[in-house]
């Protein structure tokens, strides 16, 4: 059954994006990641233009992070306050964001920024998930192993304007969540993606935040960094496209349910290392398209009148 | 637009003048069994039936040119073992669709000097580019502008398809993919006699979002602040009404 989208302005089957919803979604609910990282190259491959996938995508995570966010709000596993120092950064962050993606896209390298972006944040994330998480795993087997710290004191522990964060457990610097959100920002309005992929490690490892509170805390800062984007493009680029974006988060609401519950079967680690290895996966996937010799040495670009 | 509209009026006049003792009947008549290709939510592409008769013998060329829009080529080059674009060439007047058909093999219809005033044929296209650029690169970025469209469905030319019932009535249909630009098309019917164009008749067709889809679209561009702020509420209200069924369940 096909559907035309109107502002992709393309047929595509309403099954298979239902299908991919609901698969990305499931990966979304059993990571607690908002899923956008696999859904936009996804549809890039389906023949959405990459405009309109960047911004339909920012959409449907808006969703999808307040579906998740009211389960995590409800086990108290959201901390307001990091959230709202992520969140100034991110809608600063976001802001530049959607200027830099409409400057590329008339410059002409639009599609390579956003290819080279994915890879280069999949496979340094994905790769130190797999070191990490493999170190859990082993560190499991071993019942004598000493217990850990909470976290790691570093010189990002010295910086200026210190917060307390009750809820974290923290006492640190409000820059580090300040720019950790600006950065997730600009990749958000950049790549169409919630940003959960990069903001949790960066919560863990960075922040050393307690992991509970971490994917809580990252969806909800993420509804407002991706609201954000979604109006943005919306206002300068007209790229929302808002059929697709209901059909996919149909598919991703329910996906993302069954994820939720699967997830309360493994132990985290485990999971953590499956979640790297699909990380992997899709950066593979994508060096090898820019690697490859394309069909033809010359493409089309959008036309430059609507 | 104008030039070659002027132009083929021009044809016209001179294919009347040509003809003697005007009170004959009329030497091509050629109708679409619809002027509206309409973009509802379920469209997956159409067929447009092109009919017409002539007086007598002779050879039926037909050229369905979608709105004239900038486009722009980009060469690819691999740099430090990657693809990215280096060279680019825009086309300020490159048909959105371009479809031709006629009912013999061109060459032994048409000679190339009249394909080339009357812009049949996609050889014959007039593409002009936004900067001066010698005549190499002006061709490669010509063949590739159409080699894409061609293979994305939007050119193409069909030769001999047009076929005659008896040696007056003539039919072929024209395909509209389900990607097709929007925009006011041109379907213009030329017969030829000897090598030369006798007569030219042209139809206009329209491609347009209807229904829904046309609403969407129109709203997301005329009332963009609105659009945004109508796809973040909907967003949220799903993501709510999502966590409160599962929540139930």
């Amino acid at each position: 059954m096909q559907i035309y989208l109107p502002i992709a302005e393309i047929s595509l089957n309403v099954l298979l994006l239902l299908g991919l919803g609901g698969l990305v979604g499931f990966l979304s609910g059993l990571f607690g990641v908002g899923g956008g990282f696999l859904m936009t190259p996804l549809l890039i491959f389906n023949g959405v233009p990459p405009a309109v996938a960047v911004a339909t995508e920012a959409n449907q995570v808006v969703a999808a992070s307040v579906s998740g966010v009211l389960a995590h709000m409800r086990r108290g596993n959201v901390d307001f306050k990091m959230g709202g120092v992520l969140l100034l950064g991110g809608l600063a962050g976001s802001g530049f964001g959607v200027w830099l993606y409409s400057m590329l896209r008339a410059v002409g390298q639009l599609d390579i920024v956003i290819s080279l972006a994915y890879v280069v944040f999949l496979g340094v994330i994905g790769s130190l998930m797999v070191v990490e998480s493999v170190r859990a795993i082993l560190r499991r087997r071993q019942p004598g192993a000493p217990r850990r710290k909470l976290h790691q004191h570093t010189w990002l522990h010295g910086l200026p304007f210190k917060m307390r964060f009750r809820k974290s457990k923290l006492y640190i610097s409000a820059l580090l969540p300040l720019t950790i959100g600006c950065l997730v920002g600009i990749l958000s309005a950049i790549m169409g993606v919630g940003g959960g992929f990069i903001m949790v490690p960066a919560m863990i490892y960075l922040l050393g935040m307690p992991t509970l509170t971490v994917i809580g805390t990252s969806l909800f800062q993420i509804i407002f960094v991706t609201a954000n984007v979604t109006f943005l493009q919306a206002v300068e680029n007209q790229t929302v496209d808002v059929v697709l974006a209901l059909i996919l988060l149909t598919g991703g609401v329910v996906g993302a349910q069954l994820g939720s519950r699967f997830a309360g079967r493994f132990p985290g680690e485990q999971l953590r290392f499956l979640l790297a290895l699909v990380v992997l996966g899709v950066a593979a996937g994508i060096v090898v398209s820019l690697v490859a010799t394309p069909e033809d040495l010359y493409i089309l670009g959008r036309e430059s009148v609507g | 637009m104008r030039r070659p509209l002027r132009r083929l009026a021009f044809g016209l006049v001179a294919a009347a003048c040509a003809a003697p003792g005007s009170p004959r009947a009329q030497e091509l008549v050629a109708d679409l069994s619809r002027h509206l290709v309409a973009i509802t939510t379920g469209f997956v592409g159409t067929d447009v039936l092109l009919f017409g008769a002539t007086d007598g013998e002779g050879d039926v060329i037909v050229v369905v040119r979608g709105p004239r829009r900038p486009t722009v080529v980009r060469h690819r080059t691999r740099m430090a073992g990657i693809w990215v674009n280096d060279a680019e060439l825009t086309f300020v007047n490159a048909p959105a669709f371009y479809w031709m058909a006629s009912s013999r093999p061109l060459d032994r219809v048409l000679p190339a000097v009249a394909m080339e005033r009357h812009r049949i044929g996609i050889r014959h296209l007039a593409l002009r580019p936004d900067r001066a650029v010698d005549e190499d690169t002006l061709e490669s970025f010509r063949d590739a502008l159409v080699r894409n469209k061609t293979r994305i469905g939007l050119y193409g030319e069909q030769l001999g398809s047009i076929a005659f019932l008896g040696n007056r009535l003539f039919r072929t249909t024209v395909y509209f993919p389900a990607n097709v630009p929007t925009g006011t098309y041109t379907v213009a019917v030329f017969l030829v006699r000897q090598g030369r164009v006798v007569s030219a008749q042209t139809t206009p067709l329209l491609v347009s979002k209807v229904g829904l889809g046309a609403e969407i679209s129109r709203f997301a561009h005329e009332r963009s602040i609105l659009y945004g702020i109508m796809a973040i509420a909907m967003a949220l209200l799903a993501g709510w009404l999502a966590g409160a069924v599962f929540r139930k369940a």
